[in-house]
């Protein structure tokens, strides 16, 4: 039910007057729950000048704290990013792997590293490894395992992903393929791969805004990010509220825009014209194939 | 292996993680479900309203949330929740996962409205049936177990971001004792395993009970 249209009548005059009746009402609460946020920090003298003016007239709020944090969370989520891509696309295809022996293994792993939660990996890998060993130097410890326990749960979220989107190709994509004599390793890597890959892509970048969220769990192990850096901030300068709300305001718009650049990208792809739709989206979501227990989609961590 | 599980309370710290995550289901459930009836009323402003929540808090980390709920609002702003000052972080971990998950559960059930055909609500429509019967009797129902795969995966989401709790709960809650726990006695993957195991045996079920719930309540078209 695509269109809000289809969901209600149009308003006959008894209707209208209970639409402004619920107008009113929902303004006011809106109204009323900002008041309550205002009164409260006004109470804690969080709307003081001096808590907000270092944002606009000293410099090192931005160049010493907020984007130095900035550019860790970026860092840490964009080699996540390509790393779980690698992970995704071998594990992928192990899962599709003909082979017993291939894909019951490659299964396992996904499936385990899909539900053990990344903060406990996160603090294992670091206090475990990468803080008490040579592994890395001490000042990228807590970046390896950042990335590391990122990686491993994206990597596993990907997999899934590329196997559904290989799995909702149409039939006969493959059929073709195997009747004019390719190997179903060559089917797979010339024809199914490219067409799933793109039918993923929206998920993709929707999984980059679950990524970018979950680098803030760096937080725990010291890591260097956005999170870290409000949190210095707040107190070289005493303003913890103020700070950290800026915090949030930088990652809302980022995630927001990186959704915004899902939905387009999902809208080309739908006046393209790709072989089959788009897969783990917004509209798919409710769509679990079988063997896939939870059927954890992009958007849910 | 022995020492560690004589040594520290891993059980307990399971039970923590069952606890937030029934009481956080239970309030995510309520706030989603509102916020779901605000975003396909027909009223705009209530849209926006519902739109907004879902927008800012889809996009906030978990992790941030946390931690202002206990440095930003129960310290400076003084909204607390409990004098006792581990029951505050218990009660706020509650409320930052149940708010934080609402947006999730709101889209779950959104996706569920969106399953149900155009014709359905028109056919409803065109036999007489008012708003609220069509809803009640049409088009709820079948939103309702569109719904289930999604609210399944959501819930299992809630299981595992349960540790961010660790942030403001410390050890009582698993991921904190695992930190200290490899801090204390260096990496030993069978505890690693073990409490991977433990998240498995949480989420295991829930992934297969809905799988098969939705099969089996879906609707045939």
């Amino acid at each position: 039910m695509s269109s809000q249209i289809v969901l209600f009548d149009a308003p006959g005059p008894k209707a209208r007057r209970r639409h402004a009746i619920l107008t009113v009402v929902g303004i006011l609460l809106a109204l009323g729950l900002l008041w309550v946020v205002i009164r409260k920090m006004g109470e804690a003298n969080q709307l003081e000048g001096y808590m907000w003016s270092p944002f606009v007239t000293d410099p090192d709020v931005w160049t010493q704290y907020l984007l130095p944090g900035l550019w860790g969370t970026l860092k840490a989520a964009a080699l996540s990013v390509v790393f779980a891509g690698i992970f995704g696309l071998v594990f992928g295809m192990a899962r599709l792997s003909a082979s017993r022996w291939i894909n019951v293994p490659a299964g396992v792993i996904v499936e385990f590293f899909r539900s053990v939660p990344v903060l406990i990996m996160m603090v294992f890998f670091y206090f475990g490894y990468f803080a008490t060993s040579d592994l890395v130097s001490a000042q990228n410890a807590p970046l390896a395992a950042v990335v590391l326990a990122l990686t491993l749960y994206n990597g596993s979220v990907i997999a899934e992903l590329v196997r559904s989107g290989v799995f909702s190709l149409p039939k006969g994509q493959s059929e073709a393929g195997l009747s004019i004599g390719l190997t179903p390793g060559q089917v797979l890597r010339s024809i199914q791969l490219p067409q799933a890959l793109t039918a993923m892509l929206p998920a993709l970048v929707g999984q980059l805004v679950v990524v970018l969220k979950d680098s803030a769990l760096g937080y725990v192990i010291t890591y260097p990010e956005l999170l870290n850096a409000a949190k210095t901030l707040g107190s070289a300068y005493a303003n913890t509220v103020p700070a950290y709300l800026v915090a949030a305001a930088i990652f809302i718009v980022i995630n927001y825009l990186l959704t915004r650049l899902a939905t387009l990208v999902e809208r080309r792809l739908g006046r393209r014209g790709v072989g089959s739709r788009p897969v783990g989206t917004e509209d798919a979501e409710t769509e679990v194939g079988p063997g896939l227990p939870g059927g954890l989609t992009s958007r849910d961590a | 292996m022995g020492d560690i599980l004589s040594n520290y309370d891993i059980l307990g710290a399971f039970w923590v993680t069952i606890q937030l995550s029934v009481l956080s289901a239970i309030g995510a459930l309520l706030i989603g479900t509102v916020v779901a009836i605000l975003r396909v009323s027909p009223v705009r402003t209530l849209r926006l309203l519902g739109t907004s929540y879902v927008n800012i808090i889809r996009n906030t980390p978990l992790t941030l949330l946390m931690v202002f709920s206990i440095l930003g609002l129960s310290f400076i702003l003084g909204i607390t929740l409990s004098s006792n000052l581990s029951r505050n972080a218990y009660l706020w971990a509650v409320v930052v996962l149940a708010v934080y998950h609402a947006a999730f559960v709101c889209e779950a059930l959104r996706s569920g409205v969106n399953t149900v055909p155009a014709g359905q609500a028109e056919a409803a429509r065109s036999i007489g049936l008012t708003f609220a019967q069509s809803m009640r009797e049409v088009l709820l129902p079948q939103a309702f177990r569109g719904a289930i795969a999604p609210l399944g995966s959501t819930l299992i989401a809630l299981v595992k971001n349960t540790t961010v709790a660790a942030v403001i709960l410390g050890t009582e809650e698993s991921a904190g004792l695992l930190a200290k726990i490899t801090e204390n006695e260096g990496a030993s993957l069978p505890t690693f395993f073990l409490f991977a195991l433990g998240f498995v045996i949480l989420t295991l079920p829930i992934g297969v009970l809905f799988t098969h719930l939705s099969q089996r309540l879906a609707v045939k078209r």
